[in-house]
């Protein structure tokens, strides 16, 4: 309308949201103080020489409201227009980590700027979601043809096989968020039967001996043929078509997955599915070929934190410990405290009444999005609104099922609560994007 | 386009709902259905420390502490935050080499793991404490921690404090999970008798523990801990000067002094030849001193007062006179003729004064301690017409000695008592297949035959005497600081026995007159003190051992009991002296410097040489050196076979010209058989596990 005029920043922003993000950053903070504090600190004094991890998040947050308020400033019309050059300044960067990276916890995904740890996976989400919000909101775009399907899930693959390339599956996983947004856009459902199904044969891959399962497998393709016999007169096809897929499904059993289990992933993410799923490692001989360790003792290790982190959250009970009472997250028995099991403080501290009421901040913030989503005029805002709901689901989700024993620990933190900055940073600036370009509903963006 | 999809909204809504909704159901689960997770945090962050509680003290009758607490230190290490340690700095100043550290560091490391403290060098001396505490900043990792100790202030008492040590696995199986490993325990003496009463009450401190186990303050701030109690003292009899004074007179030789009141039971001084210093049992070189003590034949540890067990000798004399009188076989005046010996048995018992009249009446036979006398006295005891066999009559003498406390441990709160001997009719009966009479132990009258006492049983027999027919149980604690009705250890101290019944005082009197006679113009005339009076027994009683497959007459043991003043008696007196000869040369004086030290408080100055000549004469057994080689050569052949380790052995190998001969020992055909065995049995126990390994 006439905001070039009347360039307020407050005109159109949905406070509800921004109210929700200083929510979410002030429990984030108060958990990574219940974590770091000890008795005797002096609070104030801490607080300001950001040497703790909780004063230096508090530098992250204030950098991310900067950033904030730059792009509540910026004209809506510039996302657009840059999506795909941000996209490429992204896949520049992720390039960029193979020469110059440090060795960071085993991660090959960290550029040291200073005394700054950039992750560029974690910044590729942002470029990944605009460019897709950009592709698929171009005129010439038709996403019924299948060729628009590629490219769209080449968007998504792109970075993510990259930052398979530098260890950080995890991170990677991420990037199936996206498939959300494709299906709001009109995804035929046949792709999520396939995907569903092919999920279904990995899980059951794991967790059934490979001739049971290929027995049953047999099995049901017979059953097909006997019964589709009577109800299709393409009886040919029908052969052809149930031997193609049981093909498939024997192929994906018997040879993907042990290969992506033994060359793809990562030995401890192997242990960690394992340890999750509770069964030995059928593989773990032939990991261990070219390992060195013990496979028992990776074991071991892989079930201690997921043991350790039930063992905070179930301690919190009803109503929890108190703050600062919590002895398992504030004595180091839960690894990777901070970061990725942020959620156990949480747990401990404030029991299930504290996880439920994070949980409901965290769908009323994501239910938001989707309805922000929706009252776009501009298939741009909308499916980066999708983008943006689609990946926050994907970490919260993760996350919070991985700390209590649903999901195998992948590394990927609890959006604006878990430490780290460039997480809080790219976090926030997905969000406050999407609160500009919802400013701008009215709009329509090309 | 997208207006057509809309609906997909809603599954999208619905995805993210269902899957918060399986989030919250695990949580319900984790954190409401499952209530094991609570137990399993206190499990990981909380550590039950144990406070241990200061022992009780042990007073003497002046409340001076006979021994007290003190703080040694400890260098206790954490072996992780080691790394970076001075270790040649250190290993200079402990004076131990680098291996040696290591080997340290990698037990501390086992014992108690990589983050937690654990003892590198226990019981510091004061002079390596002060250079360490010194340069300790320099030694990261190692740091100095305080230990409460005993110590002793008068350098006495060893036999009867005891000592403590950590409690081993037999105590704590023995003792149903009441002590715990590293819990300090009374392992002798009054330390391990009043074990309840001086350790106190533990505490309960809850420590908060971090995921590497090191502690990092109190849990709840301490709401839960229960604060150690400290042990109660006690108070006892003692009277730690004249405790001091007995260990010195009987340093150097081989026996014992009892000294008590026998008005209580109290047990004012108790010592045992050879002797030790207790504090040589607490320090850094406890171990050494402790080791060497136990190898030595002569055994300091022993403690004679309660675990010799001797022949009373002639000290038995007026108490085999008092059962002859209160069972009325023989009156004050009775006396017989004795001309040197007594004929009355086949065999003659003889006497050491012949002259006429020495023993006729109970007087002069207690003065002159009359054995043909005795001889009578004991067979009239027997062959009693009031029963009708000596059998019955030995019974009855049985009867008085035991409740005179003998023949059974008399009760002293003093752990491993010995009992000593009074020979009853089954022993008898076993070795004369039931045929004897009162003459087959006639020497029982002279404190001979199989009687057997401890020092501190003739010390009480003394008391009996001196109380006119009662005692009570010697013992040494006269009170527990907040004694209270649960404490009931005390209580058989406290209760009378009376076990003479039928004698009139004035027959006590004269039994008295004749021992007031053997120290006026008897046998112990070196007793006498002026201005007290004083009744006493010596006893001499013959010593045989077997060395090298001989029997060698020893010189005979040299004893002395007495009781003083006679008035008001105030304490009595059991000297034993082994090996020494008469007991007027050795045992009559010591009791008598006993009995002045304690009655007037100090010594005259003209006993001080008494004193000194006493206490610097060396009259250990001659034997003892030839027991001695012969127990280590032994040990050291015992361990040469059982090692192969020559290093022992050869000290003991004879020489020859002053070159020491390198064959074997003479291999005898009884050597040879048990070597062998043994080498058998050491196979055998080989196959045998490996048999089990490989079945």
């Amino acid at each position: 309308m006439n905001n070039q005029r009347n360039p307020t920043i407050s005109k159109g922003v949905d406070t509800t949201l921004i109210w929700l993000y200083l929510l979410l950053v002030a429990i984030g903070l108060l958990s990574i103080f219940s974590v770091t504090y000890h008795e005797g600190d002096d609070v104030l004094r801490s607080f300001l020489n950001f040497k703790t991890d909780y004063s230096k998040q508090l530098i992250f947050f204030a950098v991310s409201l900067l950033i904030g308020l730059f792009i509540l400033l910026t004209d809506s019309k510039f996302f657009t227009a840059t999506a795909n050059i941000w996209y490429a300044f992204g896949i520049l960067l992720l390039l960029l980590v193979f020469p110059f990276h440090t060795n960071v916890h085993g991660t090959e995904s960290i550029i040291r700027l200073g005394g700054f740890n950039l992750q560029p996976a974690e910044l590729a989400k942002l470029f990944v979601c605009l460019a897709l919000a950009k592709y698929l909101s171009r005129v010439e775009t038709d996403f019924n043809k299948t060729s628009s399907h590629l490219m769209a899930a080449g968007i998504i693959f792109l970075p993510a096989l990259i930052t398979i390339a530098q260890k950080e599956t995890g991170l990677a996983l991420v990037f199936l968020a996206f498939f959300l947004v494709m299906f709001r856009e009109g995804l035929p459902a046949g792709y999520l039967i396939v995907g569903f199904s092919l999920a279904v044969l990995v899980v059951a891959t794991l967790l059934l001996d490979k001739n049971v399962l290929a027995i049953i497998l047999t099995a049901i393709a017979i059953l097909t043929i006997y019964f589709g016999w009577r109800f299709t007169r393409q009886r040919r096809e029908l052969v052809i078509i149930v031997a193609v897929v049981w093909a498939c499904c024997v192929g994906v059993q018997r040879f993907a997955v042990p290969f992506i289990f033994t060359k793809v992933l990562q030995k401890h993410q192997v242990e960690r599915i394992f340890s999750l799923i509770g069964r030995e490692n059928p593989y773990a001989k032939l990991n261990t070929v070219e390992g060195d360790e013990a496979p028992v003792a990776v074991k071991k290790d892989t079930d201690y934190n997921v043991r350790q982190s039930k063992i905070a959250i179930g301690s919190g009970g009803f109503a929890g410990r108190g703050f600062l009472k919590g002895t398992q997250t504030r004595f180091d028995f839960v690894p990777e405290q901070r970061t990725d099991f942020i959620f156990c403080t949480i747990g401990e501290g404030f029991g299930f009444i504290g996880c439920v009421a994070v949980l409901g901040i965290y769908i009323f913030l994501l239910l938001r999005i989707v309805n922000m989503a929706e009252r776009q005029r501009s298939v741009f805002s909308r499916c980066y609104a999708y983008g943006v709901a689609s990946v926050f689901f994907f970490h919260i989700a993760i996350n919070i099922c991985m700390t209590i024993g649903l999901a195998p620990v992948i590394g990927i933190p609890l959006p604006f609560i878990s430490y780290g900055g460039t997480s809080l940073i790219s976090f926030s600036t997905m969000l406050f994007i999407l609160v500009r370009l919802d400013a701008d509903r009215q709009m329509v963006l090309r | 386009m997208s207006v057509f999809n809309q609906s997909r909204s809603n599954i999208i809504r619905l995805i993210f709902l269902g899957l918060f909704l399986i989030i919250v159901v695990q949580l319900f689960n984790l954190q409401i259905i499952q209530g094991k997770y609570k137990q399993l945090a206190m499990d990981n962050a909380v550590f039950a420390k144990v406070k241990y509680p200061d022992r009780g003290i042990i007073y003497d009758r002046k409340n001076r502490p006979i021994l007290n607490n003190t703080i040694m230190y400890d260098l206790v290490v954490v072996p992780n935050e080691a790394r970076k340690t001075d270790t040649f700095g250190l290993c200079e100043i402990l004076g131990i080499d680098t291996a040696e550290f290591k080997k340290r560091i990698l037990e501390a490391r086992i014992k108690n793991g990589p983050y937690r403290p654990s003892i590198f060098e226990d019981l510091l001396e004061p002079q390596l404490q002060a250079r360490l505490d010194e340069n300790i900043w320099k030694f990261p990792g190692f740091a100095l921690v305080e230990r409460p100790v005993r110590v002793y202030p008068f350098n006495a008492a060893a036999h009867i404090m005891g000592y403590i040590g950590e409690a081993d696995s037999n105590i704590i199986k023995r003792s149903g999970g009441f002590y715990h490993m590293g819990d300090y325990v009374g392992r002798n003496g009054m330390e391990a008798y009043y074990e309840r009463v001086l350790m106190g009450q533990r505490g309960v401190e809850f420590l908060l523990k971090d995921n590497k186990n090191r502690l990092v303050g109190n849990y709840e701030k301490g709401r839960f801990d229960t604060p150690a109690i400290r042990g109660r003292n006690l108070h006892t009899y003692i009277d730690i000067e004249l405790q001091q004074l007995a260990e010195k007179l009987i340093s150097g030789k081989v026996g014992s002094v009892v000294a008590l009141d026998p008005k209580t039971g109290g047990i004012l001084a108790m010592a045992s030849g050879p002797n030790f210093d207790p504090n040589a049992l607490t320090g850094p070189d406890k171990q050494t001193n402790y080791t060497k003590m136990v190898l030595d034949v002569s055994a300091p540890l022993l403690n004679r007062a309660i675990k010799g067990q001797y022949p009373p000798g002639s000290t038995y004399k007026p108490l085999g006179a008092l059962i002859a009188l209160d069972e009325g076989v023989i009156s004050p005046s009775s006396g017989i003729g004795c001309t040197g010996a007594y004929y009355g048995c086949n065999r003659v018992v003889r006497c050491t004064e012949h002259w006429q009249g020495h023993s006729a009446n109970l007087r002069l036979s207690i003065a002159w301690s009359c054995n043909s006398f005795f001889s009578d006295v004991f067979r009239r005891t027997l062959d009693n017409p009031a029963y009708h066999s000596s059998r019955a009559g030995l019974v009855k003498w049985t009867e008085y000695m035991r409740a005179f406390g003998m023949g059974h441990r008399i009760g002293v709160d003093l752990p491993s008592e010995d009992g000593g001997n009074v020979p009853d009719t089954t022993q008898y009966d076993k070795e004369y297949r039931r045929s004897w009479n009162s003459c087959t132990m006639v020497t029982i009258g002279i404190g001979q035959d199989k009687l057997t006492v401890t020092p501190l049983q003739m010390a009480n027999t003394m008391a009996i005497i001196a109380n006119k027919g009662f005692y009570y149980i010697p013992h040494f604690v006269k009170n527990i600081e907040n004694e209270t009705e649960k404490d009931t250890v005390l209580n058989k101290f406290r209760q009378k026995h009376e076990v003479l019944t039928h004698i009139p005082d004035d027959v006590y009197e004269i039994v008295q007159d004749g021992m007031q006679d053997v120290v006026e113009n008897g046998t112990a005339k070196v007793a006498r003190i002026p201005g007290i009076n004083i009744c006493a027994k010596t006893g001499t009683a013959e010593n045989k051992r077997g060395l090298d497959g001989k029997v060698i007459q020893l010189k005979d043991n040299s004893m002395f009991v007495c009781f003083a003043p006679r008035e008001d008696p105030k304490i009595c007196v059991a000297v034993v002296v082994e090996n020494a000869g008469y007991g007027a040369t050795w045992a009559a004086p010591i009791g008598s410097l006993i009995v002045e030290k304690y009655l007037t408080d100090s010594l005259r100055t003209e006993r001080m040489a008494e004193v000194k000549r006493i206490s610097e004469a060396n009259i250990m057994p001659d034997f003892l050196p030839r027991v001695q080689f012969i127990t280590d050569s032994t040990r050291a052949w015992k361990w040469f076979n059982l090692t192969k380790d020559s290093a022992y052995i050869r000290k003991y190998m004879p020489t020859h010209n002053g070159i020491r001969r390198t064959a074997p020992l003479p291999a005898s055909n009884v050597v040879t058989s048990v070597r062998d065995q043994m080498i058998n049995k050491n196979l055998y126990a080989k196959r045998s596990t490996t048999d089990k390994n490989n079945p």
